[in-house]
């Protein structure tokens, strides 16, 4: 069984590209240039160049000596938050400008939930100087406003979604009901390996080069190019997309997602969407989703903006359905904690999506030799008000 | 293909089709909407089942949906609600809404509920052509619905020949790139894609949706078009107006 995506767009039974035709030409034209857009040498060179010079790639592995002595085990960080704007959202908006860009459009929108994928499309239409228009819940507007005052110097436009909870999901739907009402001259970049098809197949092959360089560097340190785990948040998915992606098809090597529980997976406010969640469409795919008994989406909760979605990509759904993945979901206080012992242990503070990730030690154990290699999406700056508020700095 | 959808179409008129959201403007109004628009003079009606997440519809639609679902319209409700309604409506009745609910609904006994009640076809914008055929064509037929295809004026010619050829009843064009409730009105731009449109001598019968909320806009789309689609506008008034209020509207589309 492999654990990509098929042609059509399918991991197992999820995936594909369930729009309405005012999207199709769009989402068509995209679909049958992104493999071969992405082969040309022309386009290698110029994403690795600015991966390289712009991004600041490759991204240190780093042995977490002191986190991994609390926990009896080998743990690495893949410092993704090192990466030009402070997450690896960058990967993906330089890979999706420079395909604008070969698409001939002139005009950008995305969606955006903490702002850290709003940023990095924010700098990238700065650094190609094209029109960039970001959606954004209003409630994460208030919650990361750092992050929106970043947007606006960096020249974009901050459209508040006010519909629904006015959070992550509902901005995905203005920025698709904007991209259904402009449909030629403009690209979406969408944030996270969710969407139609190829969406998740192609943020997450752009966001591959985490685990790409992951084999290299653990080649150097522990003599083999893979850890015996492979860890990451999942709200959309898309640093876990990345840090899986070429451990995929390796069973050898143990692939856990850690979701959001919220104030715990069974009080009703949570967005741990492999718990809660049932087979269903948002946003155009067919994945796990939180929804009603009678297919409404339901409204997910955590104290992190980037994991507060209701659903998974459909590489993450299948992963979960397979049981090739280990899905692991964490409270807000476990989170929480989680990134206060980092910061305290190895002078990191990680944004709170990632504290999740790092959060699993205290249940799932691990053998002293494991080697665990945990994807680092982020750093933390964005997120000090509710660091502020939840601990009273 | 519904025989009723062919009936309608065969009458040669130019046809009047509205949109409502089911439960709105209140929960148990579904069935008087219905009737007061068949009275009125409509020729065909789509019963929107409310979605939270209506990504293809503008405010308009979106916020008489989350209306009734608040009220508390579900599924099974607005099937309840259509019981018997063929004792009391002749005209075409589709359901328009997004493919989630479908889906856990459960695909066949959707289609069994809607051909047990003379429901004569659905229009479901987010499910593709490519997804319809692979899946669930058979299942529509073995419950004799009528399943209608969007065709906007980015669709390729090559297409809109393949959703033709899919299509058993009518193909539903949207009249320009948008989401409900955007523009009013029509320019030449408009114009010439109808013109483009009605040049291909498709051999499904067309209706033009999106934008059309007043007897001009209504007589323009239907140029050349078999008919209109109303649902925006429709919502505004009923909003403010009520189901008092549809005799007048549809009077004042069809009259003038």
């Amino acid at each position: 069984m492999s654990y990509h995506a098929n042609a059509r767009g399918y991991y197992g039974r999820f995936g594909g590209a369930y729009i309405p035709e005012m999207l199709y030409p769009n989402v068509e034209e995209l679909r049958q240039n992104y493999l071969q857009i992405m082969q040309e040498e022309s386009f290698q060179k110029e994403f690795n160049d600015l991966l390289s010079d712009y991004v600041g790639r490759p991204t240190p592995l780093y042995f977490a000596e002191r986190f991994s002595k609390q926990y009896n085990t080998k743990i690495y960080l893949k410092r993704e938050d090192l990466c030009h704007t402070g997450a690896h959202k960058v990967n993906n908006t330089i890979g999706q400008i420079l395909m604008a860009k070969k698409l001939g459009k002139n005009r950008i929108i995305a969606e955006t939930g903490a702002g850290q994928h709003g940023v990095a499309t924010a700098t990238v239409c700065a650094l190609m100087g094209i029109e960039c228009v970001v959606y954004m819940g209003a409630v994460d507007i208030e919650r990361q406003a750092p992050n929106v005052a970043r947007m606006k110097m960096l020249g974009a436009k901050v459209v508040p979604a006010m519909s629904g909870s006015k959070t992550l999901k509902d901005a995905t739907n203005e920025a698709i009901r904007d991209w259904i009402n402009n449909p030629t001259d403009t690209h979406y970049i969408i944030g996270s390996v969710v969407g139609p098809h190829p969406y998740p197949d192609m943020v997450a092959r752009f966001q591959s080069v985490i685990s790409k360089e992951v084999e290299i560097q653990l080649q150097e340190k522990e003599g083999r190019d893979h850890p015996d785990y492979v860890v990451a948040c999942v709200g959309g998915g898309s640093n876990a997309a990345g840090i899986y992606y070429q451990y995929l098809d390796r069973p050898e090597v143990g692939i856990i997602a850690v979701e959001a529980a919220g104030k715990g997976v069974k009080s009703g406010h949570s967005a741990a969407t492999s718990a809660l969640g049932r087979e269903g469409i948002i946003h155009g795919s067919k994945t796990l989703l939180m929804q009603t008994d009678d297919g409404q989406i339901t409204e997910p909760y955590s104290i992190s903006a980037g994991l507060d979605y209701p659903g998974v990509g459909p590489m993450h759904a299948h992963l979960f359905d397979s049981g090739r993945g280990e899905f692991i979901s964490i409270t807000d206080r476990q989170a929480m904690q989680a990134g206060l012992m980092l910061s305290q242990l190895e002078g990191i503070i990680p944004a709170i999506e990632t504290s999740h990730a790092l959060a699993i030690f205290e249940d799932r154990k691990f053998k002293p030799d494991d080697v665990i290699v945990i994807n680092l999406s982020g750093r933390g700056d964005k997120d000090l008000n509710t660091y502020i508020d939840y601990f009273k700095l | 293909m519904s025989e009723r959808i062919k009936k309608t179409f065969e009458s040669g008129k130019k046809l009047l089709s509205i949109y409502f959201t089911a439960g709105y403007p209140e929960l148990n109004d579904t069935r008087r909407v219905i009737r007061e628009l068949e009275d009125s003079g409509a020729d065909m009606i789509e019963i929107g089942l409310p979605f939270s997440d209506p990504l293809a519809d503008g405010p308009t639609i979106q916020e008489s949906s989350t209306q009734s679902l608040q009220g508390g319209m579900h599924t099974e409700l607005l099937f309840q609600q259509l019981e018997g309604i063929r004792e009391e409506v002749e005209i075409p009745l589709l359901i328009m809404g997004y493919f989630n609910p479908v889906l856990q609904y459960g695909v066949e006994d959707f289609c069994r509920r809607c051909q047990e009640l003379g429901i004569d076809g659905l229009i479901l914008p987010d499910l593709p052509l490519a997804e319809y055929q692979l899946h669930y064509e058979e299942l529509f037929k073995k419950y004799g619905l009528t399943n209608v295809f969007l065709i906007t004026p980015q669709t390729s010619e090559e297409r809109i020949r393949q959703i033709d050829e899919a299509s058993d009843g009518f193909i539903y064009m949207v009249s320009s790139a948008s989401t409900t409730g955007v523009q009013q009105g029509f320019g030449e731009g408009k114009q010439a894609y109808f013109d483009r449109i009605a040049s291909m001598k498709l051999r499904n019968p067309t209706i033009v949706g999106f934008g059309i909320g007043d007897s001009d806009s209504f007589r323009q789309a239907t140029r050349q078009a078999n008919g209109a689609i109303i649902g925006s506008a429709f919502i505004r008034m009923l909003t403010a107006d009520g189901i008092p209020g549809i005799k007048n509207f549809i009077k004042g589309i069809i009259d003038n």
